[in-house]
């Protein structure tokens, strides 16, 4: 019936008399009748695979095909075929966390170049193995740092993404931390309530709107009062932009999303998490180390383990099991394909066309660059007009920009990024100025 | 030098100047970006530069160093290593499903909203529960979602409370969560039966009890009789009960933890809904919960109304948010189209088959080893290896290296805590009763070899590819990155 289980009703009968049991429901007949479920699950009829393809095949197409100009955290970059050619690979994807190293270097290989690509990137000494995504990073990141300062008080920037804020707060609620947050001006942090309890000062380069803040000055104040400096990166952005361990962060976090992986309606993507070396008996989560087996052979295992759930329980550095480690190699795989030159190359047209995305609107009447800061690729551009007005013309032309941020910053209602990755033509953006004219027109 | 045998590592193949990537010329107008100098970076980040060819052989040559469901039988208990249907991962895959982004307006994503909408449905009626959030990533994930929610339905009540029990068997998510919500751990143990003590669950319960975490069968694979006597006992003492769905795989169609008196239930799609484990996630962890605690569930919700799916962020007691965005919706279109395709029926049969398998191992498997609770087990069960540490000097981790060589995937080993030299296998429903008998006679061979041959078994691995590990020298000298030649600190001979 289920093509995924093999046993016949007659294996079924041979593995039943050598139980000594008459059926199945014997093997259940320590249920408690009052837990009982004395009716079949109330769900749908099953599907043949046939059925089931053209639902699914319906229900995607349910969903419309735009041109993308959204930003916010997840971002329409170029995904090489290599990439899925090789995640596909069942021997990767059908293997669960590598507990036994004899049989599972292909997985704690890719995580030990995943490392390695996070360290490098970030200019940090070492990195772990993944996180689920770049909030929850975030967030356990602080929690490192209250913990190694004893602190009460978290800093935040107000242009951190709010997402990722809102995910802080969560974490931080039961151990009785205040976060405090850091106001922006013209799209770039203030840090005038840095104090003697801050145990982390947590800002995000570029910023929720784009922005490059000024890290350097933001370091300085973070270390001057004692606190550790935490930097959430866009990881793309460092193939150009100074990476954190250059300008003194403690840990980087960031959202991985943008290194091969589909943007699949905001997950499954990638945390990473780097830090100092002082801080490595601290990380969350696994961490992939090198050695040699009993043959003398260069292998890999997992390793720093006292840190961890399954051997500290209560008092673990965090409850992470399960990590998003097939997304990792994802990166790996990816970062290996573009290397240096294909990823600042990537960098590079983000940013050139970005660039050139903001002078086209900014040209357009009623529509502003909100903020004079420089940039990467994305940016906040100020309108005059209602939202939904600006978004059905957008959308009659097939594209999608934004989040409008009045969900997110009352002061900034009507106002909305816009992100331009490489996948972005010049055609396309003239679209999108076009598209806006005929806003200002109307 | 890389040795014979070395596992490779891309950072030592190809050259410079290589790469596996294009990219189209800049059409738009070049200019120069207007980055302070302080603010850009000076040397490249030190990445693989390799041809395409050198890139997938590196890959696959890992791959194949790789085991996996799809490479043999893989009873690792507690972790439910079924089957991961190939029609899921191309269906994920979609175009319509996998380049949708996540700040899409509502109304051009309905088709999405309604697969999370529907697999809400689907799951509120396996766990018997009100509603469901799919934002976690993990189960992990998942039990810090829950354990947010019960402290934040105790301080609405005006107290979170101090303490969260778990028993002595449980998995070392649950206590590391309940600390990483504020809450003191205390360890409740297990009674004759491999079930709660109830006796002693009674004597450590009172107002300062936030909430027991639980799983049911629980890890020995064993069904708690007194569940309805325990979450009564619990729920009387102003206590919630947090359901560990990790062992779902045993009771779909059977029972439901909402009926047994659980509050909140997470569920692991990576483990019951056959979504791959990705060699670590990534996974996604459901949550589950009674209508007492749909106030404090994380937003957003897809609610439904007048024919149009959207995100209702409008919830003032939520707890907030675990993550960004909604939930590993790539893994929950897997799970959705795993349910979709077996339904109640094929579901209840899911769970039928996986305890038949699993106690059909431990029938063949309980004359060999040491059987801690005889008693039929629900999806998997616990063996100990003390038999073999007393008389032969073999223990446990010696066994389930000596099983590599039979072509198996060792079970989960020294887990859980109250059985000495465990060894807990699950065998899952996806395995035909071949691979068992060829599983069993594996493991009855090095039973043997324990007492006939105990170095064979000591020494084992013998016929994969690598040998045991030095796992010492890599917690005393961590390597956790590679660096070039020139930069590996004196003394550290890892790489050849």
């Amino acid at each position: 019936m289920v093509k995924y289980i093999p046993n016949t009703e007659a294996d079924r009968q041979k593995m039943l008399a050598d139980l000594g049991a008459a059926s199945v429901a014997e093997l259940f007949a320590d249920i408690p009748a009052a837990v009982r479920l004395n009716r079949d699950l109330d769900l749908p009829p099953e599907l043949s695979e046939m059925e089931l393809a053209a639902h699914l095949g319906a229900l995607a197409e349910k969903n419309a095909a735009l041109t993308c100009f959204l930003g916010g955290g997840y971002y329409d970059h170029f995904i090489p075929a290599v990439v899925d050619a090789l995640v596909g690979r069942s021997e990767f994807y059908t293997a669960y966390t590598p507990y036994q190293p004899e049989i599972s270097q292909g997985t704690l290989a890719a995580i030990y170049e995943f490392q390695t690509m996070i360290a490098e990137l970030t200019g940090l000494d070492v990195a772990n193995a993944s996180m689920y995504d770049g909030a929850s990073a975030l967030a356990e990141a602080a929690v490192i740092a209250v913990r190694k300062t004893g602190r009460t008080k978290v800093a935040v920037a107000r242009s951190v993404h709010p997402e990722y804020r809102q995910v802080l707060a969560t974490y931080l609620a039961p151990r009785q931390v205040e976060l405090v947050e850091l106001p922006h001006e013209d799209g770039s942090t203030v840090a005038d309530l840095i104090g003697p309890q801050t145990a982390a000062v947590v800002v995000q380069q570029p910023n929720f709107f784009g922005c490059l803040e000024d890290v350097l000055q933001l370091e300085r104040l973070a270390h001057a009062a004692g606190a550790l400096f935490i930097v959430s990166v866009d990881p793309v952005s460092l193939a150009v932009l100074r990476p954190p361990g250059a300008y003194g962060a403690d840990i980087a976090t960031g959202e991985g999303q943008s290194l091969g992986l589909p943007m699949s309606f905001g997950g499954p993507g990638l945390g990473f998490m780097a830090a100092r070396e002082n801080l490595v008996r601290h990380l969350p989560g696994r961490m992939v180390g090198a050695t040699n087996d009993t043959r003398g052979q260069r292998a890999f295992v997992l390793t720093l383990q006292a840190r961890e759930q399954h051997i500290r329980r209560e008092k673990a550095t965090s409850n992470i099991c399960s990590n998003h480690a097939l997304c990792a190699l994802a990166a790996t795989v990816h970062l290996s394909a573009l290397g240096p030159a294909g990823l600042s190359g990537v960098a590079s047209l983000c940013a050139a066309k970005a660039a050139y995305t903001r002078d086209s609107l900014n040209a357009v009447p009623g529509f502003t660059a909100a903020f004079a800061a420089p940039f990467f690729k994305e940016f906040v551009v100020k309108s005059s007009y209602p939202w939904d007005k600006v978004k059905a013309r957008l959308l009659e032309h097939k594209l999608v920009a934004g989040p409008e941020l009045g969900r997110f910053y009352p002061e900034l209602t009507g106002h909305f990024l816009v992100a331009v990755t490489e996948k972005r033509t010049r055609a396309e953006i003239d679209r999108l100025k076009a598209a806006l004219e005929e806003v200002a027109a109307c | 030098m890389l040795k014979k045998g070395d596992v490779p590592l891309i950072f030592e193949m190809g050259a410079p100047g290589r790469q596996a990537f294009s990219l189209p010329a800049n059409d738009v107008p070049a200019k120069e970006p207007s980055w302070p100098a302080e603010l850009r970076r000076q040397a490249p980040p030190r990445l693989p530069e390799v041809s395409e060819v050198e890139l997938v052989r590196h890959f696959t040559a890992l791959s194949n160093l790789n085991f996996g469901v799809d490479t043999g039988f893989y009873p690792l208990g507690s972790c439910t290593m079924k089957y991961n249907p190939k029609v899921n991962e191309v269906l994920s895959r979609l175009p319509g499903l996998a380049q949708i982004h996540p700040y899409v307006p509502d109304e051009l994503v309905q088709g999405a909203l309604q697969i999370i909408y529907e697999l809400e449905q689907y799951l509120a009626e396996i766990a018997g529960l009100a509603r469901v959030t799919m934002q976690p990533a993990a189960g992990a994930h998942g039990e810090l979602v829950g354990v947010f929610l019960i402290r934040a339905y105790h301080e609405r009540r005006g107290n979170p409370r101090q303490k969260i029990l778990v028993p002595d068997s449980a998995h070392g998510t649950n206590p590391a969560t309940a600390a990483m919500a504020g809450y003191e751990v205390v360890s409740v143990p297990s009674a004759a039966r491999g079930g709660i003590d109830v006796q002693a669950l009674e004597k450590v319960l009172d107002d300062s009890v936030a909430g027991l975490m639980l799983t049911n069968p629980n890890t020995l694979g064993l069904f708690d009789e007194n569940i309805h006597v325990i979450t009564d006992l619990v729920h009387q003492a102003g206590g919630l009960l947090y359901y560990d769905g990790a062992n779902a795989n045993a009771i779909m169609g059977y029972s439901r933890p909402g009926d047994m008196g659980f509050d909140v239930v997470h569920f692991n799609l990576h483990k019951t809904f056959a979504t791959p484990h990705g060699g670590g996630g990534p996974g996604a962890g459901p949550v589950a919960v009674s209508a007492a605690l749909v106030p404090y569930l994380p937003v957003p919700l897809v609610d439904f109304a007048s024919g149009c799916y959207r995100l209702n962020y409008d919830l003032p007691y939520s707890i907030g948010r675990v993550r960004s965005f909604y939930g590993n919706f790539g893994v929950l279109v897997k799970a959705y189209a795993y349910i979709r395709s077996l339904g109640a029926a094929g579901l209840k049969q899911v769970s039928s088959d996986a305890v038949l398998n699993a106690n059909y191992v431990m029938h063949h498997l309980k004359q060999y080893f040491d059987l801690p609770f005889e008693r039929a087990c629900k999806h998997e069960f616990v063996l100990s290896g003390k038999r073999q540490k007393e008389k032969n000097g073999i223990r446990t981790l010696d066994m389930a290296k000596r099983l590599m060589d039979y072509g198996f995937h060792p079970p989960t080993v020294y887990f859980p805590l109250n059985v000495e030299e465990a060894m807990m296998i699950e065998p899952t429903e996806t395995e035909s009763k071949e691979t068992l008998d060829l599983f069993i006679g594996a493991c009855a061979a090095i039973a043997r070899e324990a007492i006939d041959e105990p170095e064979k078994v000591h020494a084992a691995p013998h016929t994969t590819a690598f040998g045991r590990m030095d796992e010492t020298r890599a917690a005393r000298q961590p390597d956790l990155r590679w660096r070039p030649k020139e930069e590996v600190p004196a003394g550290n001979a890892v790489r050849g």
